[in-house]
């Protein structure tokens, strides 16, 4: 599994579009299906712009798209349910709205085309709500949303946003994909993610892997993919090859059923060869990932993220609402560990009742994580109230953890809040560099550390993560990074306590047997990544970890911390990793 | 014309969730009705569009008008939609 190849395209053939597209593969497996291109913005379409005369079937024609867009949203929001289908039931009142209808049709009386009187006729209203702002204001959004997508169907581009239901799975094209556009994703609907930007942590990539649906990152000339081509992904080699024949599609899904037997050939908890005990669990986003991550082994849920329950909403969740979600995975792991991350909002991750103080310019170093809480303490101490309702009625053991500590005081702050609220398991997550190199004094503060390591290379790189050129920085293998998870990990066990991994890194098999070998008492991974991880575990002794560790920490760069690792991990081979 | 003159209650105003139930239950009147704010040009109060940009706060008073058959009925539920805290 080769991760380090990045974005470029290579004509393989003599014809006009290139047939093999690669980028950085971010999710292992092969998906095939027909590309689905998610756009950005619809062009305005032209002023003055008119029809060819017949102005009835032309208004005819602009009713349809309307009533098209309004049926649309309400089927998504009936799909979805609660305050989803609340929202959507209101944007495809605003595309039946009468108002909208009279003036669209007197402009077309007009001689307007349809896109254009579509454009003209919101117009009006977008400058009546944006000049109202507050909460008006954030509906002009909404306003656009629903005349692109008109426009779309009435000259025939493709349809922005991403479909949450096909026919057959579609492999999903896109220049990057926000959170928000993902939400309502499933296996059943996204045969493979193939996006232009990102890097490996990139959200797509997390998402591909927590939904166990392949994907290629940095892929450069994907949204040159015609709609509807048919596309083959690999994801690990990030290979996206196009108009593929029958025999090279065969071939991928017989590769992809070996590699998911050699997986299912191991089960139990996870363990190195000698019988070192490490814990094995799940990254998840809520209730809904609980049953591939039960299905999959986890023994317990390593990093819960909590603010997916707080996104694409206007108001914070009800204390009670909290405490249901909370408690449902609490009782999925009956005597397991689950640490739960509390709300881990900022300016890359916005949310409308907790705005941040005013436009950053680099939100990966603004208020974030706990920074927020010190502005908005009572969603904090609304958030471990419902947290220790729900623990308190349930056999899991429930560890929680604030994100983006970087000081002392903010460790103890933290862990006295949640003393407070009833919480006797309070952590932090290792993920700035500061909180990294004084580990021993935090660690006197709190009960457990969680390195996410993600974060922390993109601090310690000083590399944005959502920033496609700088991707190739973000790489949890240098040797620096490595150095901070060895400091944080000895600093835990120095002080006789657990060391967790939660960040993406633990999802490399390999690295995987490198933090264990630098101390690191337990791995969380989104489910589809257990599998390869408990088998490269048991295939190893303790001993060969701890060599790999110190042969990857005595590099000078990421391709030789992992070159030296892998020589002291014979059995990688018989995992064709 | 008949017509209602209420105060409206409800915390987020005459938008979000009050004012979509107040323009579903006024579009199933078979005639015209219009609401406007004390004062104020009155608009269709079938149009969410329109009752949106009317941009009713909580306390603020507004007008329901209505001319038909069972304009009343209606006049009186619309009435009780946008008084509902």
């Amino acid at each position: 599994m080769d991760r380090r190849e990045t974005g470029s395209t290579h004509p393989e053939s003599q014809e006009q579009a290139p047939l093999l597209l690669t980028g950085t593969g971010v999710s292992p497996g092969s998906g095939y299906g027909p590309a689905y291109l998610v756009v950005g913005d619809i062009p305005e379409p032209a002023a003055g712009s008119r029809h060819d005369g017949d102005a009835p079937a032309e208004r005819d024609r602009a009713e349809r798209a309307l009533d098209d867009v309004a049926a649309d949203l309400e089927s998504r929001g009936a799909r979805a349910g609660g305050e989803a289908e609340e929202v959507l039931g209101a944007q495809a009142m605003m595309a039946r709205d009468p108002g909208l209808a009279v003036e669209v049709g007197q402009l077309i009386d007009q001689g307007v085309a349809a896109p254009r009187a579509v454009f003209e006729a919101f117009g009006k209203y977008r400058d009546l709500l944006s000049a109202a702002g507050g909460y008006l204001g954030e509906r002009v959004a909404d306003l656009d949303d629903i005349r692109d997508r008109a426009i779309a169907l009435l000259t025939g581009l493709p349809m922005p946003g991403v479909p949450t239901s096909a026919a057959v799975p579609f492999v999903l094209v896109a220049k990057d994909l926000a959170p928000a556009d993902t939400a309502l994703l499933s296996k059943d609907v996204v045969a493979a993610f193939v996006t232009e930007q990102g890097g490996p942590t990139s959200h797509t990539a997390i998402l591909a892997r927590s939904m166990g649906v392949p994907a290629v990152v940095g892929c450069a000339g994907a949204t040159s993919i015609a709609q509807g081509a048919a596309v083959l992904v690999d994801g690990s080699s990030g290979h996206v090859r196009l108009s593929p024949d029958e025999d090279e599609v065969t071939a991928a899904r017989n590769a992809d059923e070996a590699r998911r037997a050699v997986l299912s050939a191991v089960s139990g908890p996870g363990a190195t060869a000698d019988g070192h005990a490490v814990p094995l669990l799940a990254n998840i986003g809520g209730p809904r990932d609980l049953e591939a991550a039960l299905a999959a082994g986890a023994e317990g849920v390593g990093l819960y993220r909590t603010e997916f329950l707080f996104l694409d909403r206007e108001t914070a969740p009800t204390p009670e609402e909290q405490e249901e979600a909370y408690r449902a995975v609490f009782d999925a792991f009956p005597g397991g560990r689950v640490v739960v991350r509390t709300l881990d909002a900022g300016a890359d991750k916005p949310l409308a009742f907790l705005p941040p103080p005013g436009e950053e310019p680099n939100p990966a170093l603004g208020e974030r994580g706990i920074r927020l809480f010190r502005r908005y303490p009572d969603i904090m101490a609304v958030q471990l109230g419902a947290l220790a309702r729900a623990a308190a009625g349930t056999a899991a053991k429930a560890e929680i953890m604030a994100p983006m500590v970087a000081t002392v005081e903010e460790a103890a702050w933290f862990a006295e809040a949640c003393r407070t609220a009833g919480l006797e398991n309070a952590g932090i997550m290792i993920e700035v560099p500061s909180a990294a190199i004084r580990a021993a004094d935090l660690i006197e503060e709190v009960d457990f550390f969680s390195i996410g390591t993600n974060d922390l290379t993109q601090y310690a790189l000083a590399a944005d993560r959502q920033v496609s050129e700088v991707a190739t920085l973000q790489d949890p293998w240098h040797p620096a990074v490595l150095d901070l998870i060895g400091m944080a990990a000895s600093a835990a066990t120095a002080a006789g306590k657990g060391c967790g991994v939660c960040g993406e890194a633990a999802a490399d098999p390999i690295l995987a047997c490198v933090l264990v070998g630098m101390g690191v008492t337990s791995l969380s991974m989104s489910a589809p990544a257990l599998g390869l991880v408990r088998a490269a575990l048991a295939r190893h002794t303790r001993e060969q970890c701890r060599l790999a560790a110190e042969a990857a920490r005595s590099s000078t760069s990421p391709a030789g911390a992992r070159t030296a690792a892998r020589a002291e991990l014979p059995e990688l081979g018989s995992l064709s990793l | 014309m008949a017509e209602r003159k209420v105060s409206v209650e409800s915390e987020v105003g005459l938008h979000a969730r009050p004012a979509a139930t107040f323009v579903q239950t006024a579009a199933k009147a078979p005639f015209d009705v219009t609401v406007a704010k004390a004062g104020g040009q009155p608009v269709s109060a079938k149009s969410i569009l329109s009752v949106l940009a009317l941009d009713v706060r909580q306390g603020e008073s507004i007008v329901i008008s209505a001319e038909g058959e069972g304009a009343d009925e209606v006049l009186d539920r619309l009435a009780e939609i946008a008084a509902a805290s």
